[in-house]
């Protein structure tokens, strides 16, 4: 649970046409911001697929909820789909207690699962 | 409430606002909340805090810990002197933003706690303050 | 008792028997079973108990105001009698023992009244005084009650909404009785909380048993659901009886995309039909 601006950097792995980004620590505006930008550039260069993994996510407020719609919006712009995949049951309650139900974005229980949306065979 | 202890945090860049959300994560765990409750404050913190940087142009938070005869809750007082919130009825309603976000920050925040109020004047500047009770405070009647 | 001075003249007599004879009645007090068995460590600290109520006895009686429980007097010692029916209500005393134990109180006073006063208006005033501190004890003994019930609701909550594994991946809670906010959150929390700790992708939410959805319950159900979602597994609302589903329709009730089915079975079956589970009905 860091905060040093810049050392919040999230990596971005691309597996074949799947970008992969897990969000292991809480993020600063700006790293959110950074993981948008390099998300939507490398969807652009082709990926069928984003997951942004977020079980080590304590919190989501409006900005960062925001930043993952955008991330959704733009990939499914570009012929991809976004899955935010491993929401901590707290941050879901809050979400909603907030009136944020994000329904245009695709969520998955885990990592693993989110690859299986991709891999054309729904997650049980 | 007796003798609150005040802590009191500049609000002036959005690590500052991280800032804020640790010092409240703590307070909320040393207030004996439940991991739900800690998420809604601290969440709650965080809108409240980049509402101050963006629209206030920064300030400072307060964070002093309360009680009541069934346990603890946190106050956090956001103040700063920017231009001020000219309708404040709309600034809570959804949709309405004039930064970034989805238009949630206010209005959101006040969905996750108990008491929340808003003092401001057009130039002259807003101090928004939220209280949070845990599970076992919230039920003595106030 | 014959006229208002001698009432007034007895409490004086009272008050005063409290303040000389104060250790005496303190230490007999000590010794009966309200102090005795919340003083449970030492008989100092039931002396000193008895004597703080005795002292201000003394300043209700003093003041005249023996039959007004709600004198400022009294205000002072609630605290201390607070705790002490507290400790005996949470040692299982009935509120008829507590009280009958503040009445044992009254024989030694009485008996120290009589023998540093002659007449009976001492006596009566004694008697009305220990009255008035039965009713305060009784007051708070209420009030003592209406938080236990709080305490023991508190607790129903955690037990009454139990989220039970249907099958691998499928969690259920049937919701029965009203529902509250303070209820509902505990509902959300224990189902989200087993959705990750079952690692299930489908959760059932069954309110056959709940005898009315007005807008504020169709708002929970529709934030639990919305939750459940955003954790990346499916919810359905199941047990929606025909008059509920004309009052959400009525109300003007938007359940979005949740799905809803009108029998638990039929959930069940949803889920297992999404789990890719065929149920085959035997022969015989």
């Amino acid at each position: 649970m860091t905060a040093e601006a810049g050392a919040g950097r999230v990596s971005v792995l691309r597996m074949g046409d799947i970008l992969i980004a897990a969000i292991q620590q809480e993020l600063t505006d700006e790293s959110a911001l950074a993981l948008q930008q390099d998300l939507t550039e490398m969807a652009a260069a082709g990926a069928r697929g984003v997951v942004i993994e977020i079980s080590g996510v304590e919190i989501v407020d409006s900005f960062l909820a925001r930043v993952l719609s955008e991330i959704a919006a733009a990939t499914n712009m570009l012929a991809g789909r976004t899955v935010v995949a491993g929401m901590r049951p707290s941050v879901a309650i809050t979400l909603v207690e907030m009136g944020l139900g994000l329904r245009g974005l695709e969520t998955a229980r885990s990592l693993e699962d989110a690859m299986a949306v991709f891999r054309g065979q729904a997650g049980r | 409430m007796s003798r609150d202890e005040v802590t009191r945090l500049e609000i002036g860049s959005d690590v500052q606002i991280a800032g804020a959300r640790q010092a409240v994560r703590q307070a909320a765990v040393a207030a004996g909340f439940s991991l739900v409750e800690q998420t809604k404050i601290v969440t709650a913190a965080s809108e409240l805090a980049r509402n101050t940087l963006v629209h206030g142009g920064g300030g400072h938070m307060e964070l002093a810990v309360v009680e009541n005869s069934g346990g603890h809750g946190i106050r956090l007082t956001f103040t700063d002197d920017g231009p001020g919130i000219p309708d404040v009825d709309v600034a809570l309603s959804d949709g309405y933003s004039t930064g970034n976000g989805l238009g949630l920050g206010l209005g959101g925040a006040r969905r996750l706690v108990q008491d929340f109020t808003i003092e401001s004047r057009p130039g002259g500047g807003t101090t928004v303050t939220a209280v949070a009770w845990s599970r076992m405070a919230q039920r003595v009647p106030r | 008792m014959t006229s208002v001075g001698s009432d007034g003249s007895g409490a004086a007599t009272v008050a005063q028997v409290l303040e000389t004879r104060g250790e005496q009645v303190a230490q007999q007090w000590a010794d009966l079973p309200l102090f005795r068995n919340v003083y449970t460590t030492g008989r100092d600290a039931a002396v000193a108990a008895a004597h703080r109520l005795v002292r201000v006895l003394a300043e209700v009686a003093r003041h005249g105001r023996l039959d007004d429980t709600s004198a400022p007097d009294f205000e002072r010692v609630r605290p201390h009698l607070a705790q002490t029916v507290t400790a005996r209500t949470r040692s299982g005393a009935t509120h008829q023992q507590i009280t009958a134990e503040v009445a044992e109180l009254k024989r030694p006073l009485l008996e120290i009244v009589a023998r540093e006063t002659g007449g009976a208006d001492g006596a009566v005033a004694a008697v009305e005084l220990m009255g008035t501190l039965r009713v305060v004890v009784v007051e708070i003994a209420l009030s003592e009650g209406a938080e236990l019930i709080d305490r023991q609701r508190a607790q129903l909550l955690e037990i009454s909404n139990p989220v039970i594994k249907l099958w691998d991946g499928v969690v259920a809670v049937p919701l029965i009785g009203t529902l509250d906010s303070a209820r509902t959150q505990v509902v959300m929390e224990a189902l989200l909380q087993a959705i990750v700790d079952q690692n299930a992708g489908m959760a059932i939410l069954d309110i056959t048993g709940v005898p009315m959805v007005d807008t504020v319950v169709a708002q929970y159900l529709l934030k639990t659901a919305m939750a459940v979602r955003l954790m990346g597994a499916e919810c359905v609302i199941s047990g929606i009886r025909p008059q509920i589903a004309q009052t959400i329709v009525q109300l003007g009730i938007d359940l979005g995309d949740i799905t809803t089915r009108a029998t638990l079975a039929d959930a069940l079956k949803w889920a297992l039909g999404k789990a890719g589970v065929s149920v085959v009905v035997g022969e015989g």
